[in-house]
Protein backbone atom coordinates (compact mmCIF):
# COMPACT_ATOMS: atom_id res chain seq x y z
CA UNK A 1 0.00 0.00 0.00
CA UNK A 2 1.38 3.03 1.22
CA UNK A 3 5.09 1.48 1.02
CA UNK A 4 4.55 1.79 -2.56
CA UNK A 5 4.95 5.60 -2.60
CA UNK A 6 8.45 6.74 -3.60
CA UNK A 7 8.39 9.66 -1.32
CA UNK A 8 12.19 11.92 -1.34
CA UNK A 9 12.07 9.92 -4.62
CA UNK A 10 16.02 8.92 -4.14
CA UNK A 11 16.16 6.69 -7.04
CA UNK A 12 19.29 3.83 -6.13
CA UNK A 13 21.55 3.48 -8.85
CA UNK A 14 25.30 3.92 -9.89
CA UNK A 15 25.59 6.70 -11.99
CA UNK A 16 28.13 9.72 -12.28
CA UNK A 17 25.45 12.00 -11.63
CA UNK A 18 24.85 10.18 -8.02
CA UNK A 19 28.49 9.81 -7.30
CA UNK A 20 29.08 14.35 -7.54
CA UNK A 21 29.02 16.32 -4.54
CA UNK A 22 25.83 17.55 -3.60
CA UNK A 23 27.10 20.74 -3.90
CA UNK A 24 27.65 21.19 -7.49
CA UNK A 25 24.51 19.40 -7.91
CA UNK A 26 22.48 22.14 -5.77
CA UNK A 27 23.93 24.75 -7.77
CA UNK A 28 23.71 22.95 -10.73
CA UNK A 29 20.00 22.17 -10.33
CA UNK A 30 19.55 26.08 -9.32
CA UNK A 31 21.97 27.27 -12.49
CA UNK A 32 19.56 25.08 -14.64
CA UNK A 33 16.04 26.43 -13.34
CA UNK A 34 17.92 30.05 -13.77
CA UNK A 35 18.72 29.65 -17.22
CA UNK A 36 15.40 28.41 -18.19
CA UNK A 37 14.28 32.29 -17.84
CA UNK A 38 16.90 34.01 -19.62
CA UNK A 39 16.13 33.07 -23.53
CA UNK A 40 12.81 33.66 -25.07
CA UNK A 41 14.07 31.44 -28.59
CA UNK A 42 14.13 28.21 -29.94
CA UNK A 43 17.93 28.35 -29.72
CA UNK A 44 17.56 28.49 -25.91
CA UNK A 45 15.33 25.39 -25.67
CA UNK A 46 17.47 23.55 -28.00
CA UNK A 47 20.59 23.76 -25.65
CA UNK A 48 18.80 23.17 -22.82
CA UNK A 49 17.18 20.44 -24.26
CA UNK A 50 20.25 18.94 -25.15
CA UNK A 51 21.49 19.70 -21.40
CA UNK A 52 18.55 18.42 -19.91
CA UNK A 53 18.65 14.85 -21.81
CA UNK A 54 22.31 14.16 -21.49
CA UNK A 55 21.74 14.90 -17.42
CA UNK A 56 18.43 11.92 -17.90
CA UNK A 57 20.73 9.80 -19.96
CA UNK A 58 23.73 10.36 -17.29
CA UNK A 59 21.68 9.57 -14.01
CA UNK A 60 20.63 6.54 -15.42
CA UNK A 61 17.12 6.53 -13.57
CA UNK A 62 14.50 5.15 -16.09
CA UNK A 63 12.26 8.14 -17.65
CA UNK A 64 9.36 6.99 -16.36
CA UNK A 65 10.16 7.74 -13.19
CA UNK A 66 10.99 11.95 -13.73
CA UNK A 67 7.94 11.59 -15.77
CA UNK A 68 6.01 10.68 -12.21
CA UNK A 69 6.79 14.02 -10.91
CA UNK A 70 4.81 15.65 -14.10
CA UNK A 71 1.44 14.09 -13.18
CA UNK A 72 0.76 16.60 -9.75
CA UNK A 73 0.77 19.37 -12.14
CA UNK A 74 -0.59 18.18 -15.04
CA UNK A 75 -3.54 20.91 -14.21
CA UNK A 76 -1.23 24.10 -13.10
CA UNK A 77 0.32 22.87 -16.67
CA UNK A 78 -2.66 22.65 -18.38
CA UNK A 79 -4.24 26.15 -17.31
CA UNK A 80 -0.89 27.55 -18.27
CA UNK A 81 -1.06 26.71 -21.67
CA UNK A 82 -4.40 27.52 -22.02
CA UNK A 83 -3.83 31.08 -20.49
CA UNK A 84 -0.99 31.60 -23.36
CA UNK A 85 -2.61 30.63 -25.80
CA UNK A 86 -5.89 32.53 -25.89
CA UNK A 87 -4.58 35.39 -24.38
CA UNK A 88 -1.21 36.42 -26.01
CA UNK A 89 -1.99 39.29 -28.66
CA UNK A 90 -0.48 39.37 -32.42
CA UNK A 91 -1.29 38.18 -35.57
CA UNK A 92 -4.61 35.93 -35.54
CA UNK A 93 -4.68 32.40 -36.78
CA UNK A 94 -7.73 30.82 -35.85
CA UNK A 95 -10.68 32.39 -34.15
CA UNK A 96 -13.89 31.51 -32.98
CA UNK A 97 -16.65 32.64 -30.51
CA UNK A 98 -14.30 35.26 -28.61
CA UNK A 99 -11.40 33.36 -28.29
CA UNK A 100 -8.37 34.17 -30.83
CA UNK A 101 -5.79 32.04 -31.13
CA UNK A 102 -2.36 33.90 -32.51
CA UNK A 103 0.98 32.76 -33.60
CA UNK A 104 2.38 34.61 -30.50
CA UNK A 105 0.14 32.68 -28.53
CA UNK A 106 0.82 29.37 -29.90
CA UNK A 107 4.58 30.06 -29.71
CA UNK A 108 4.58 31.39 -25.91
CA UNK A 109 1.95 28.69 -24.66
CA UNK A 110 4.81 26.55 -25.85
CA UNK A 111 7.43 27.68 -24.57
CA UNK A 112 5.77 28.08 -21.55
CA UNK A 113 4.87 24.63 -21.12
CA UNK A 114 8.45 23.47 -21.94
CA UNK A 115 9.44 25.72 -19.30
CA UNK A 116 7.67 24.21 -16.73
CA UNK A 117 7.70 20.47 -17.71
CA UNK A 118 12.16 21.47 -17.83
CA UNK A 119 11.94 22.98 -14.09
CA UNK A 120 10.05 20.10 -12.83
CA UNK A 121 12.20 17.57 -14.53
CA UNK A 122 15.41 19.45 -13.76
CA UNK A 123 14.73 19.71 -10.01
CA UNK A 124 14.11 16.12 -9.77
CA UNK A 125 16.69 14.83 -11.38
CA UNK A 126 18.54 16.08 -8.28
CA UNK A 127 16.71 14.75 -5.08
CA UNK A 128 16.44 11.37 -7.78
CA UNK A 129 20.11 11.05 -7.82
CA UNK A 130 20.92 12.29 -3.93
CA UNK A 131 20.19 11.25 -0.31
CA UNK A 132 18.44 13.13 1.53
CA UNK A 133 20.85 12.91 4.10
CA UNK A 134 23.50 13.55 1.34
CA UNK A 135 21.45 16.95 0.61
CA UNK A 136 21.25 18.56 3.71
CA UNK A 137 25.08 17.96 4.31
CA UNK A 138 25.70 19.62 0.73
CA UNK A 139 22.81 22.77 2.09
CA UNK A 140 24.48 23.18 5.36
CA UNK A 141 27.92 23.50 3.96
CA UNK A 142 26.81 25.70 1.11
CA UNK A 143 25.22 27.77 3.54
CA UNK A 144 27.45 27.79 6.40
CA UNK A 145 28.83 31.25 5.57
CA UNK A 146 25.62 32.59 6.90
CA UNK A 147 26.12 31.18 10.58
CA UNK A 148 28.32 33.95 10.69
CA UNK A 149 24.89 36.87 10.85
CA UNK A 150 23.93 34.11 13.17
CA UNK A 151 21.82 32.02 11.05
CA UNK A 152 21.57 28.39 12.78
CA UNK A 153 22.27 27.24 9.91
CA UNK A 154 23.60 23.77 11.06
CA UNK A 155 20.12 23.53 12.92
CA UNK A 156 17.95 24.00 10.09
CA UNK A 157 19.75 21.53 8.69
CA UNK A 158 19.49 19.27 11.20
CA UNK A 159 15.68 19.73 11.55
CA UNK A 160 15.71 19.25 7.69
CA UNK A 161 17.41 15.47 7.96
CA UNK A 162 15.54 14.47 10.79
CA UNK A 163 12.47 15.70 9.04
CA UNK A 164 13.25 13.51 6.15
CA UNK A 165 13.67 10.94 7.79
CA UNK A 166 10.86 10.72 9.44
CA UNK A 167 8.77 10.64 6.53
CA UNK A 168 9.24 6.91 5.77
CA UNK A 169 9.16 6.01 9.13
CA UNK A 170 5.91 8.21 9.70
CA UNK A 171 4.49 6.02 6.45
CA UNK A 172 5.39 2.63 7.81
CA UNK A 173 4.06 3.38 10.96
CA UNK A 174 0.87 5.03 8.84
CA UNK A 175 0.33 1.86 6.98
CA UNK A 176 0.99 -0.44 10.39
CA UNK A 177 -1.87 1.26 12.16
CA UNK A 178 -4.32 1.11 8.94
CA UNK A 179 -3.55 -2.20 8.74
CA UNK A 180 -4.21 -2.99 12.31
CA UNK A 181 -7.35 -1.29 12.67
CA UNK A 182 -8.58 -3.40 9.16
CA UNK A 183 -7.78 -6.24 10.96
CA UNK A 184 -10.24 -5.29 13.71
CA UNK A 185 -12.70 -4.19 10.26
CA UNK A 186 -12.14 -0.14 9.99
CA UNK A 187 -12.93 1.10 6.86
CA UNK A 188 -11.33 3.79 4.89
CA UNK A 189 -12.28 3.43 1.91
CA UNK A 190 -16.51 3.92 1.52
CA UNK A 191 -18.49 6.71 3.08
CA UNK A 192 -19.21 10.23 1.89
CA UNK A 193 -16.61 13.24 2.97
CA UNK A 194 -17.75 13.26 6.61
CA UNK A 195 -17.79 9.48 7.72
CA UNK A 196 -14.09 9.39 5.95
CA UNK A 197 -13.29 11.84 8.18
CA UNK A 198 -14.82 10.35 10.95
CA UNK A 199 -13.40 6.91 10.09
CA UNK A 200 -9.90 8.82 10.35
CA UNK A 201 -9.72 8.90 14.15
CA UNK A 202 -8.53 5.27 14.44
CA UNK A 203 -5.99 6.21 12.13
CA UNK A 204 -4.80 9.17 13.41
CA UNK A 205 -5.05 9.34 17.42
CA UNK A 206 -3.02 6.25 17.72
CA UNK A 207 -0.51 8.12 14.70
CA UNK A 208 0.18 11.28 16.89
CA UNK A 209 0.89 9.20 19.43
CA UNK A 210 3.69 7.16 18.21
CA UNK A 211 4.90 10.35 16.32
CA UNK A 212 4.72 12.35 19.93
CA UNK A 213 6.97 8.87 21.43
CA UNK A 214 9.38 8.85 18.75
CA UNK A 215 10.62 12.51 18.64
CA UNK A 216 10.48 11.83 22.68
CA UNK A 217 12.91 9.06 22.45
CA UNK A 218 15.19 10.47 19.57
CA UNK A 219 15.43 13.89 21.58
CA UNK A 220 16.67 11.43 24.77
CA UNK A 221 18.65 9.22 22.95
CA UNK A 222 20.73 12.29 21.02
CA UNK A 223 20.91 14.44 24.22
CA UNK A 224 22.04 11.02 25.62
CA UNK A 225 24.85 10.71 22.75
CA UNK A 226 25.72 14.64 24.11
CA UNK A 227 24.11 16.22 21.00
CA UNK A 228 24.86 20.40 21.69
CA UNK A 229 23.93 21.54 18.26
CA UNK A 230 26.48 22.34 15.63
CA UNK A 231 29.13 23.73 17.76
CA UNK A 232 32.58 22.28 17.46
CA UNK A 233 30.84 19.29 15.81
CA UNK A 234 33.17 17.79 12.98
CA UNK A 235 31.84 14.75 10.01
CA UNK A 236 32.31 11.56 10.01
CA UNK A 237 32.16 11.67 5.92
CA UNK A 238 32.81 15.48 5.66
CA UNK A 239 32.45 16.36 1.74
CA UNK A 240 35.30 16.63 -0.88
CA UNK A 241 35.42 17.87 -3.69
CA UNK A 242 37.04 15.92 -5.87
CA UNK A 243 37.97 15.95 -10.08
CA UNK A 244 34.66 14.62 -11.49
CA UNK A 245 33.17 18.04 -9.62
CA UNK A 246 35.69 20.77 -10.94
CA UNK A 247 34.57 19.04 -14.58
CA UNK A 248 30.91 19.13 -13.56
CA UNK A 249 31.68 22.49 -12.33
CA UNK A 250 33.15 23.65 -15.69
CA UNK A 251 30.39 22.14 -17.97
CA UNK A 252 28.04 23.63 -15.79
CA UNK A 253 29.31 27.14 -16.73
CA UNK A 254 29.72 26.68 -20.30
CA UNK A 255 26.05 25.38 -20.35
CA UNK A 256 25.51 28.88 -18.55
CA UNK A 257 27.10 30.98 -21.21
CA UNK A 258 26.31 29.38 -24.18
CA UNK A 259 22.04 29.92 -22.91
CA UNK A 260 22.99 33.38 -22.21
CA UNK A 261 25.14 33.82 -25.47
CA UNK A 262 23.85 31.87 -28.27
CA UNK A 263 20.30 32.85 -28.01
CA UNK A 264 21.40 36.27 -28.32
CA UNK A 265 23.15 36.22 -31.68
CA UNK A 266 21.33 37.42 -34.33
CA UNK A 267 22.00 34.29 -36.50
CA UNK A 268 20.57 32.07 -34.39
CA UNK A 269 18.04 33.94 -33.62
CA UNK A 270 14.76 31.30 -34.17
CA UNK B 1 -12.82 -23.87 7.81
CA UNK B 2 -9.91 -24.53 5.99
CA UNK B 3 -7.58 -22.47 4.90
CA UNK B 4 -5.36 -23.04 1.84
CA UNK B 5 -2.27 -21.36 0.43
CA UNK B 6 -1.82 -21.79 -3.02
CA UNK B 7 1.75 -20.99 -4.46
CA UNK B 8 1.99 -17.99 -3.04
CA UNK B 9 4.69 -14.79 -3.77
CA UNK B 10 4.71 -11.32 -3.36
CA UNK B 11 6.98 -8.85 -4.13
CA UNK B 12 7.45 -5.03 -2.82
CA UNK B 13 7.84 -1.99 -4.83
CA UNK B 14 7.42 -4.43 -7.61
CA UNK B 15 8.65 -3.27 -11.26
CA UNK B 16 11.26 -0.74 -9.49
CA UNK B 17 15.33 -1.27 -8.76
CA UNK B 18 13.88 -1.68 -5.64
CA UNK B 19 12.02 -4.48 -6.03
CA UNK B 20 12.58 -7.70 -3.21
CA UNK B 21 10.35 -10.79 -3.40
CA UNK B 22 9.09 -11.21 -0.18
CA UNK B 23 7.21 -14.24 -0.63
CA UNK B 24 8.56 -16.88 -2.89
CA UNK B 25 5.89 -19.63 -4.33
CA UNK B 26 4.67 -20.34 -0.92
CA UNK B 27 2.17 -23.31 -0.26
CA UNK B 28 0.87 -24.95 2.95
CA UNK B 29 -3.15 -25.56 4.35
CA UNK B 30 -4.37 -24.72 7.78
CA UNK B 31 -6.75 -27.60 9.48
CA UNK B 32 -9.41 -27.00 11.81
CA UNK B 33 -7.95 -26.45 15.77
CA UNK B 34 -3.99 -26.91 15.09
CA UNK B 35 -1.78 -24.85 16.67
CA UNK B 36 0.41 -23.94 14.25
CA UNK B 37 3.84 -21.67 14.63
CA UNK B 38 5.87 -19.95 11.99
CA UNK B 39 9.38 -19.59 12.52
CA UNK B 40 11.71 -17.99 10.26
CA UNK B 41 14.50 -14.87 10.46
CA UNK B 42 13.83 -11.42 11.15
CA UNK B 43 12.98 -10.27 7.73
CA UNK B 44 12.59 -13.87 5.82
CA UNK B 45 8.54 -13.01 4.91
CA UNK B 46 6.72 -13.63 8.26
CA UNK B 47 4.79 -10.84 8.70
CA UNK B 48 4.20 -10.46 5.21
CA UNK B 49 2.51 -13.86 4.77
CA UNK B 50 0.42 -13.68 7.77
CA UNK B 51 -1.05 -10.21 6.17
CA UNK B 52 -1.79 -12.70 3.51
CA UNK B 53 -3.71 -14.79 5.26
CA UNK B 54 -6.49 -11.67 6.84
CA UNK B 55 -6.75 -10.28 3.25
CA UNK B 56 -4.81 -7.37 3.60
CA UNK B 57 -2.08 -7.88 1.55
CA UNK B 58 -2.89 -9.77 -2.55
CA UNK B 59 -1.03 -12.21 -3.64
CA UNK B 60 0.81 -11.44 -6.79
CA UNK B 61 0.88 -14.55 -7.88
CA UNK B 62 -1.03 -17.54 -6.70
CA UNK B 63 -3.87 -17.28 -4.33
CA UNK B 64 -5.11 -18.14 -0.75
CA UNK B 65 -8.64 -19.86 -0.14
CA UNK B 66 -11.12 -19.86 2.37
CA UNK B 67 -13.90 -22.41 2.24
CA UNK B 68 -12.87 -22.86 -0.99
CA UNK B 69 -13.06 -19.27 -1.76
CA UNK B 70 -10.70 -17.18 -3.26
CA UNK B 71 -10.03 -14.39 -1.17
CA UNK B 72 -8.88 -12.28 -3.70
CA UNK B 73 -11.93 -12.09 -5.84
CA UNK B 74 -13.98 -8.94 -6.18
CA UNK B 75 -16.77 -10.01 -4.75
CA UNK B 76 -15.17 -12.28 -1.78
CA UNK B 77 -16.73 -10.65 1.62
CA UNK B 78 -13.16 -9.55 2.77
CA UNK B 79 -15.07 -7.43 5.81
CA UNK B 80 -16.37 -9.93 7.43
CA UNK B 81 -13.55 -12.76 6.92
CA UNK B 82 -11.59 -10.22 8.83
CA UNK B 83 -13.83 -10.89 11.40
CA UNK B 84 -12.98 -14.96 10.61
CA UNK B 85 -9.52 -14.47 10.66
CA UNK B 86 -8.82 -12.34 13.42
CA UNK B 87 -4.73 -10.79 12.95
CA UNK B 88 -3.04 -9.53 16.68
CA UNK B 89 -0.35 -7.22 14.99
CA UNK B 90 3.15 -6.78 16.15
CA UNK B 91 3.34 -4.33 19.28
CA UNK B 92 -0.77 -4.25 18.97
CA UNK B 93 -0.88 -2.07 22.13
CA UNK B 94 -0.16 0.96 19.50
CA UNK B 95 -3.74 0.79 17.99
CA UNK B 96 -5.69 1.66 20.79
CA UNK B 97 -6.85 4.91 20.56
CA UNK B 98 -10.49 4.94 22.11
CA UNK B 99 -11.08 7.06 24.92
CA UNK B 100 -11.85 3.97 27.24
CA UNK B 101 -10.90 0.67 27.14
CA UNK B 102 -14.24 -1.00 26.86
CA UNK B 103 -15.11 1.29 24.00
CA UNK B 104 -12.03 0.47 22.39
CA UNK B 105 -12.82 -3.18 22.60
CA UNK B 106 -15.87 -2.58 21.18
CA UNK B 107 -14.38 -1.25 17.79
CA UNK B 108 -14.19 -4.55 16.13
CA UNK B 109 -17.54 -6.33 16.97
CA UNK B 110 -18.97 -2.80 16.13
CA UNK B 111 -17.10 -2.77 12.38
CA UNK B 112 -18.94 -6.23 12.23
CA UNK B 113 -22.12 -4.45 11.62
CA UNK B 114 -23.63 -6.46 15.45
CA UNK B 115 -26.34 -5.44 17.51
CA UNK B 116 -25.32 -3.02 19.84
CA UNK B 117 -26.24 -5.12 22.90
CA UNK B 118 -23.83 -8.12 21.04
CA UNK B 119 -20.85 -5.89 20.46
CA UNK B 120 -20.88 -5.13 24.25
CA UNK B 121 -21.47 -8.48 25.73
CA UNK B 122 -18.61 -9.60 22.95
CA UNK B 123 -16.25 -6.95 24.33
CA UNK B 124 -17.15 -7.90 27.97
CA UNK B 125 -16.47 -11.48 27.40
CA UNK B 126 -13.19 -10.91 25.40
CA UNK B 127 -11.82 -8.27 28.46
CA UNK B 128 -12.65 -11.35 30.78
CA UNK B 129 -10.89 -13.86 28.84
CA UNK B 130 -7.92 -11.90 28.43
CA UNK B 131 -8.08 -10.83 32.38
CA UNK B 132 -8.75 -7.11 33.02
CA UNK B 133 -10.35 -6.45 35.77
CA UNK B 134 -13.61 -4.78 35.73
CA UNK B 135 -12.54 -1.48 37.26
CA UNK B 136 -10.04 -0.75 34.31
CA UNK B 137 -13.08 -0.98 31.86
CA UNK B 138 -13.53 2.79 31.93
CA UNK B 139 -9.99 3.76 32.24
CA UNK B 140 -8.10 5.64 29.08
CA UNK B 141 -5.53 2.47 27.80
CA UNK B 142 -3.23 4.78 27.74
CA UNK B 143 -3.16 4.88 31.78
CA UNK B 144 -2.71 1.19 31.61
CA UNK B 145 0.77 -0.61 31.37
CA UNK B 146 2.34 -2.12 28.52
CA UNK B 147 1.44 -5.45 29.39
CA UNK B 148 -2.36 -4.80 30.35
CA UNK B 149 -2.80 -2.69 26.99
CA UNK B 150 -1.59 -5.48 24.77
CA UNK B 151 -3.87 -7.78 26.39
CA UNK B 152 -6.64 -5.19 25.80
CA UNK B 153 -5.57 -4.98 22.32
CA UNK B 154 -5.45 -8.68 21.99
CA UNK B 155 -9.23 -8.79 23.08
CA UNK B 156 -9.73 -6.09 20.69
CA UNK B 157 -9.93 -8.63 18.20
CA UNK B 158 -10.98 -11.61 19.93
CA UNK B 159 -14.19 -9.68 20.82
CA UNK B 160 -14.78 -10.16 16.96
CA UNK B 161 -14.80 -14.23 17.76
CA UNK B 162 -12.53 -15.50 15.28
CA UNK B 163 -11.88 -18.73 14.24
CA UNK B 164 -8.38 -18.34 13.50
CA UNK B 165 -6.33 -15.99 15.15
CA UNK B 166 -2.80 -15.26 14.10
CA UNK B 167 -0.60 -13.32 16.42
CA UNK B 168 2.67 -11.77 15.72
CA UNK B 169 5.32 -11.87 18.15
CA UNK B 170 2.98 -11.34 20.92
CA UNK B 171 5.66 -11.68 23.24
CA UNK B 172 8.04 -8.80 22.08
CA UNK B 173 8.62 -6.85 24.51
CA UNK B 174 6.82 -8.61 27.88
CA UNK B 175 8.39 -9.06 31.21
CA UNK B 176 8.55 -12.94 31.74
CA UNK B 177 5.36 -13.30 33.73
CA UNK B 178 3.63 -11.21 31.46
CA UNK B 179 4.90 -13.29 28.28
CA UNK B 180 3.49 -16.32 30.47
CA UNK B 181 0.07 -15.25 30.85
CA UNK B 182 -0.26 -14.39 27.48
CA UNK B 183 0.81 -17.56 26.42
CA UNK B 184 -1.26 -19.24 28.50
CA UNK B 185 -4.21 -17.10 27.55
CA UNK B 186 -3.85 -18.16 24.21
CA UNK B 187 -2.88 -22.17 24.39
CA UNK B 188 -6.61 -21.99 26.76
CA UNK B 189 -8.27 -19.90 23.66
CA UNK B 190 -7.11 -22.91 21.81
CA UNK B 191 -7.84 -25.82 23.52
CA UNK B 192 -10.96 -24.70 25.21
CA UNK B 193 -12.38 -22.53 22.46
CA UNK B 194 -10.88 -24.34 19.97
CA UNK B 195 -9.64 -21.30 17.91
CA UNK B 196 -7.11 -22.42 15.26
CA UNK B 197 -3.71 -20.90 16.43
CA UNK B 198 -1.27 -19.54 14.03
CA UNK B 199 2.12 -18.05 16.35
CA UNK B 200 4.90 -16.09 14.82
CA UNK B 201 7.65 -16.19 17.11
CA UNK B 202 11.27 -16.18 17.57
CA UNK B 203 11.55 -18.69 21.03
CA UNK B 204 12.01 -22.43 20.12
CA UNK B 205 11.28 -23.05 23.64
CA UNK B 206 7.52 -21.72 23.32
CA UNK B 207 7.22 -23.45 19.96
CA UNK B 208 8.55 -26.89 21.30
CA UNK B 209 6.02 -26.40 24.20
CA UNK B 210 2.93 -25.34 22.37
CA UNK B 211 2.78 -26.17 18.69
CA UNK B 212 1.80 -28.98 16.82
CA UNK B 213 3.19 -28.41 13.66
CA UNK B 214 5.89 -25.51 12.57
CA UNK B 215 6.25 -23.64 9.42
CA UNK B 216 9.95 -22.45 9.32
CA UNK B 217 11.01 -19.81 6.24
CA UNK B 218 13.62 -18.53 5.14
CA UNK B 219 14.27 -15.96 2.57
CA UNK B 220 10.58 -15.86 1.18
CA UNK B 221 10.23 -19.67 0.92
CA UNK B 222 8.65 -21.92 3.19
CA UNK B 223 11.48 -24.17 4.01
CA UNK B 224 10.15 -26.95 6.89
CA UNK B 225 6.20 -27.59 7.16
CA UNK B 226 6.29 -30.60 9.69
CA UNK B 227 5.79 -31.59 13.56
CA UNK B 228 8.06 -29.80 16.18
CA UNK B 229 10.52 -33.07 16.86
CA UNK B 230 11.25 -33.45 12.91
CA UNK B 231 11.98 -30.02 12.70
CA UNK B 232 14.40 -29.59 15.92
CA UNK B 233 15.87 -32.90 14.23
CA UNK B 234 17.89 -30.76 11.62
CA UNK B 235 20.10 -28.05 13.85
CA UNK B 236 23.02 -27.46 11.99
CA UNK B 237 20.23 -26.25 9.16
CA UNK B 238 18.46 -24.18 11.25
CA UNK B 239 21.50 -22.74 12.50
CA UNK B 240 22.45 -21.61 9.12
CA UNK B 241 19.33 -19.60 8.35
CA UNK B 242 19.69 -17.91 11.78
CA UNK B 243 17.24 -19.76 14.29
CA UNK B 244 17.93 -22.30 16.93
CA UNK B 245 16.51 -25.38 18.73
CA UNK B 246 14.97 -25.50 22.05
CA UNK B 247 17.69 -24.77 25.04
CA UNK B 248 16.66 -28.82 25.91
CA UNK B 249 17.35 -30.08 22.42
CA UNK B 250 20.81 -28.58 22.56
CA UNK B 251 21.57 -29.73 25.57
CA UNK B 252 20.97 -33.49 24.60
CA UNK B 253 23.26 -32.96 21.36
CA UNK B 254 26.04 -31.48 23.42
CA UNK B 255 25.58 -34.62 26.01
CA UNK B 256 25.40 -36.99 22.83
CA UNK B 257 28.70 -35.37 21.73
CA UNK B 258 30.66 -35.93 24.86
CA UNK B 259 29.53 -39.70 24.72
CA UNK B 260 26.41 -39.94 26.71
CA UNK B 261 24.29 -42.03 24.58
CA UNK B 262 20.63 -39.95 25.23
CA UNK B 263 18.25 -39.80 22.78
CA UNK B 264 18.07 -36.68 21.34
CA UNK B 265 14.73 -35.93 19.99
CA UNK B 266 13.45 -34.27 23.21
CA UNK B 267 12.52 -30.96 22.80
CA UNK B 268 10.60 -30.02 25.73
CA UNK B 269 11.82 -30.36 29.73
CA UNK B 270 9.86 -33.53 30.64
CA UNK B 271 11.19 -35.48 27.72
CA UNK B 272 14.56 -34.30 28.47
CA UNK B 273 14.48 -35.37 31.78
CA UNK B 274 13.09 -38.40 30.63
CA UNK B 275 15.66 -39.40 28.08
CA UNK B 276 18.57 -38.30 31.14
CA UNK B 277 16.70 -40.72 33.23
CA UNK B 278 16.53 -43.35 31.06
CA UNK B 279 20.35 -44.04 30.54
CA UNK B 280 20.56 -43.53 34.32
CA UNK B 281 18.74 -46.44 34.74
Amino acid sequence: MLRDITLGQYYPTDSVLHRLDPRVKLLGTIVFLLSLFLFQNFTGYIIATVFLVSMILLSRVPFSFMVRGLKAVVILLAITVLINLFATPGIPLVSFWKFTITKEGIRSAAFMMLRLIYLIIGSSIMTLTTTPKNLTDGMEKSLSPLSKIKVPVHEIAMMMSIALSFIPILLEETDKIMKAQMARGADFESGNLFKRIKNMVPLLVPLFISAFRRANDLALAMEARCYQGGNGRTKMKPLKYHLRDLAAYLILALYLAATIVLPRIPALKL
Amino acid sequence: MSLIINHVSYYYNKNTAMEIKALDDVSFKIEDGEFLALIGQTGCGKSTLVQHLNGLLKPHEGAIYFNGENIADKDFDLHTYRGKVGLVFQYPEHQLFEEDVFTDVCFGPKNLGLPQSEVELRAYEALKQVGIADEYFYQSPFDLSGGEKRRVAIAGVLAMKPEVLILDEPTAGLDPKGRDDLLHLIRNLHDKNGITVILVTHSMDDVAAFADRILVMNAGQLVFDDEPRNVFANEEYLNRIGLSVPEVTRIMHLLYQKGLPVRQDAITIEEGLQACLEILR
